[in-house]
């Protein structure tokens, strides 16, 4: 058949075309740059890690485009949040990329809220709810507890895809337990004037980072998950804050301020950008910077009186 | 279980101590007292990640257990949704989407004509009928089949109460090396809108180029082999082979096959705020005693049989833009297509029969911006080239007019959500000879069930 020659030809020219790199490195497609971060942690120069999204990116609303798809295809790992944070762009990418050492249930996909306790775990599925996930709250990244736990089951599976470099991991990933351990020590110490502090979120995103210190969350911008913060629903927020003040309206990076600063022009209470992950800030240049910077900015407004 | 009591007992000693550290920070504490306590704090910190894995641990211990012992009447759990019962779990992913539109026109919908393109009897061109309808509901199935294969189906339930398989296809997802096997119905690869689903069209229909190249949108029952290289830059090539089911093919009983199309991709990103991907496609179809309408410069459409071939050539690009990558607030979609068909072969009139040759085409350029979260406008202009047909002895019948059909779309859409949408469409159409129609449609369109990724 003349077609399927043409297609053979094809195929055969844009193959010899393509000088296939000769990386030894372990590719890893990290979905968010928490993960991004913490893959190059546990796998230093073992692992190339290309990151699909940046802190300044809602992670709810990807476009599924053309060099995320290229990057798929030759990936070994791919490091994600899962519960359902990813269900509007990851499955197109994996229908599509052909690779199957990547899809769901093979050693090559990695979801890292499997690893810990879900907060917000809804008792209805039903979207007048909203933009709800059935799994559970996705932001699990605001802990650093949570980030300890994904560690020691990335690197179980970095030494499963790798075998070859199971000890290079197991190294790693030891010395990295003890400097986070540490650090989780000093922000436990440093965080303790946080305890019991009530807050404003933009997002329901911070469940994690407020059951980690002890903050209670009075009143969420957004009337319901995903859905803009509307004029009428901002006035109620205005009529909770008389009740129950609240010291500051914590919201993201990637996030429109307006609502934040809106309350605090109409209700005092100071905005706080946080990271919510790796990029978000310039102090938050790594996992280790992610929490420094986060528990700086919310002291400062934290600690007045 | 000796970790865990240790735990507990070290956790208890701790506290107190750490609380009590705190409150009675005194500023000059000797260098031994400050490492003691930045020691204690580190194992603390240590412990209280390992709790936190036993507990994450013995929850997920306690969910298999309660999946294992199913008939076990002990309290529910209301916080977890309980185990979905075993026949069930395995069910696929549905989706619905509701539609429904309402459609006003300066000139009559029945005389809607594209003067000059040879078009299948029945074709559904223009703005169909006038006033309030449904318009298509598309229940959507797909789940993976087993280790090695997907399945997904489209069946669209049309406003007239009759059904039709959009798409109905197995899909593989273990080949690897960037191989993508499909076969079943499917909406041909070609282009950029033709295989999307209507839902997801950014006006209420299809342009012009589609309606008079492609049936409104190409889908055909065959296999489709799709090939990602394996290369930083996106290139995506496909291969098709189908039974020519819809037109420009004419869905006859053959051996060999119907249609055939080959696709070629390639995309990338312009730093974070810039992406983009543009694409050439060939489908080749086969033609015979396909029943055509012609609508002639003057006069009542002819009825009349091809028997030939069809080439379409399809030019896709499109260019997205969103601040930093961020597309919830504002975002930008430039999108354009050009098509070329050329057919040849045999056409019959009543008994007099000679050849037939035309060269076609006609292209879109459409914008789509969202000027603030939930609201996007759109403008879609567009046009099409009858050329200059060559029908042999019936070319006196046929003669054309010259005429060049043009149309502007203006749109206004509201979504309250990801999952539901609110149009306005304004359009001047200048499709047939004469006065300009002009068009205001009013669409909802609403998407029940599972989230469904979208496609670039």
């Amino acid at each position: 058949m003349k077609l399927s020659k043409k297609i053979i030809g094809l195929i055969t020219v844009a193959t010899a075309c393509i000088a296939l790199p000769a990386h030894a490195a372990l590719k890893v497609f990290a979905c968010e740059p928490e993960w991004g971060a913490l893959t190059q942690e546990l796998g230093g120069n073992l692992v190339e890690v290309s990151v699909a999204t940046t802190a300044l990116q809602d992670p709810h609303q990807i476009q599924a485009r053309p060099s995320l798809l290229a990057r798929t295809r030759s990936a070994d790992l791919l490091v994600c949040t899962g519960a359902e944070l990813e269900a509007g762009w990851l499955p197109v990418l994996l229908q599509q990329s052909g690779n199957a050492r990547i899809q769901p249930g093979q050693g090559g996909n990695f979801a890292a809220a499997d690893f810990v306790r879900k907060l917000d775990v809804p008792a209805r599925l039903d979207r007048a709810q909203g933009d709800v996930h059935a799994a559970g709250n996705p932001h699990i990244q605001t802990d650093p507890r949570n980030i300890a736990l994904v560690a020691q089951a990335l690197a179980a599976r970095l030494q499963q895809v790798d075998p070859a470099h199971a000890g290079d991991y197991a190294a790693r990933l030891a010395d990295f337990s003890h400097r986070w351990n540490q650090a989780l020590a000093r922000w436990n110490t440093q965080a303790a004037p946080l305890r019991g502090m009530a807050v404003v979120s933009q997002h329901k995103a911070y469940a994690y980072l407020y059951d980690w210190l002890g903050i209670r969350e009075v009143a969420v911008l957004e009337p319901k998950p995903g859905v803009e913060p509307s004029a009428a629903h901002l006035q109620q927020v205005l009529t909770t804050l008389k009740g129950t003040p609240a010291r500051m309206t914590v919201f993201s990076a990637y996030q429109d301020p307006r609502a934040a600063d809106w309350l605090s022009k109409n209700a005092g209470v100071p905005a706080v950008r946080i990271a919510f992950t790796v990029g978000g800030t310039d102090g938050a240049k790594d996992l280790f910077g992610l929490f420094d910077d986060t528990l700086e900015r919310l002291l400062k407004p934290g600690s007045r009186p | 279980m000796k970790t865990p009591t240790t735990a507990w007992l070290t956790l208890a000693l701790a506290i107190p101590i750490g609380a009590s550290a705190q409150t009675s920070a005194t500023p000059d504490a000797s260098p031994q007292i400050q490492q003691l306590r930045q020691e204690l704090d580190a194992l603390r910190a240590a412990y209280e990640t390992r709790l936190q894995a036993l507990e994450a641990r013995l929850q997920s211990a306690e969910q298999q257990a309660r999946r294992a012992a199913p008939n076990d009447d002990a309290p529910a759990v209301p916080a977890a949704p309980a185990a979905p019962d075993a026949a069930n779990a395995f069910n696929p992913a549905v989706s619905l989407i509701l539609s429904g539109l309402y459609a006003g026109s300066s000139r009559d919908p029945a005389s809607y004509r594209l003067p000059g393109f040879e078009l299948p009897t029945g074709a559904a061109i223009g703005p169909g009928s006038r006033g309030l309808s449904l318009t298509e509901s598309e229940l959507g199935l797909s789940a993976n089949i087993d280790p090695w294969w997907r399945g997904a189906a489209h069946i669209a339930l049309h406003p007239d109460d009759s059904m039709s398989v959009e798409e109905a296809f197995v899909q593989t997802t273990s080949l690897g090396d960037g191989l993508t096997f499909k076969g079943g119905r499917f909406y041909s690869g070609i282009g950029y809108l033709n295989s999307q689903h209507a839902h997801s069209w950014d006006f209420a229909d299809n342009p012009l180029a589609y309606q008079a190249f492609l049936g409104t949108q190409y889908g055909d029952d065959g296999v489709q082999l799709q090939w990602l290289a394996p290369t930083e830059q996106f290139l995506q090539l496909g291969a098709e082979l189908g039974r020519g089911r819809g037109f420009p093919g004419d869905d006859s009983s053959r051996n060999g096959a119907g249609m055939s199309a080959l696709t070629a991709h390639t995309g990338g990103d312009l730093g974070d705020s810039h992406n983009w991907r543009a694409g050439l496609s060939v489908l080749n179809a086969r033609a015979s005693q396909q029943a055509l309408s012609l609508a002639p410069a003057l006069g009542d459409p002819v009825g009349a049989k091809f028997s030939g071939s069809t080439r379409v050539w399809v030019l896709d690009g499109v260019w997205k833009w969103a601040p930093n990558g961020n597309a919830t607030r504002t975002h930008f979609k430039l999108q354009g297509e050009y098509l070329r068909s050329t057919r040849s072969g045999e056409l019959s009139i009543a008994s007099d029969s000679d050849r037939m040759h035309t060269i076609q085409s006609g292209w879109y350029l459409q914008g789509i911006y969202q000027f603030m979260p939930r609201w996007r406008l759109g403008l879609r202009t567009e046009a099409l080239n009858a050329g200059s047909p060559d029908y042999g002895v019936n070319t006196p019948v046929l003669a054309g007019s010259g005429h060049a059909p043009r149309k502007h779309s203006l749109m206004l859409d509201y979504s309250p959500s990801e999952f539901s949408r609110l149009r306005l469409q304004l359009a001047e159409d200048r499709a047939r000879i004469g006065s300009a129609d002009h068009q205001l449609l009013l669409q909802y369109q609403m998407s029940l069930g599972a989230h469904g990724a979208h496609g670039y």
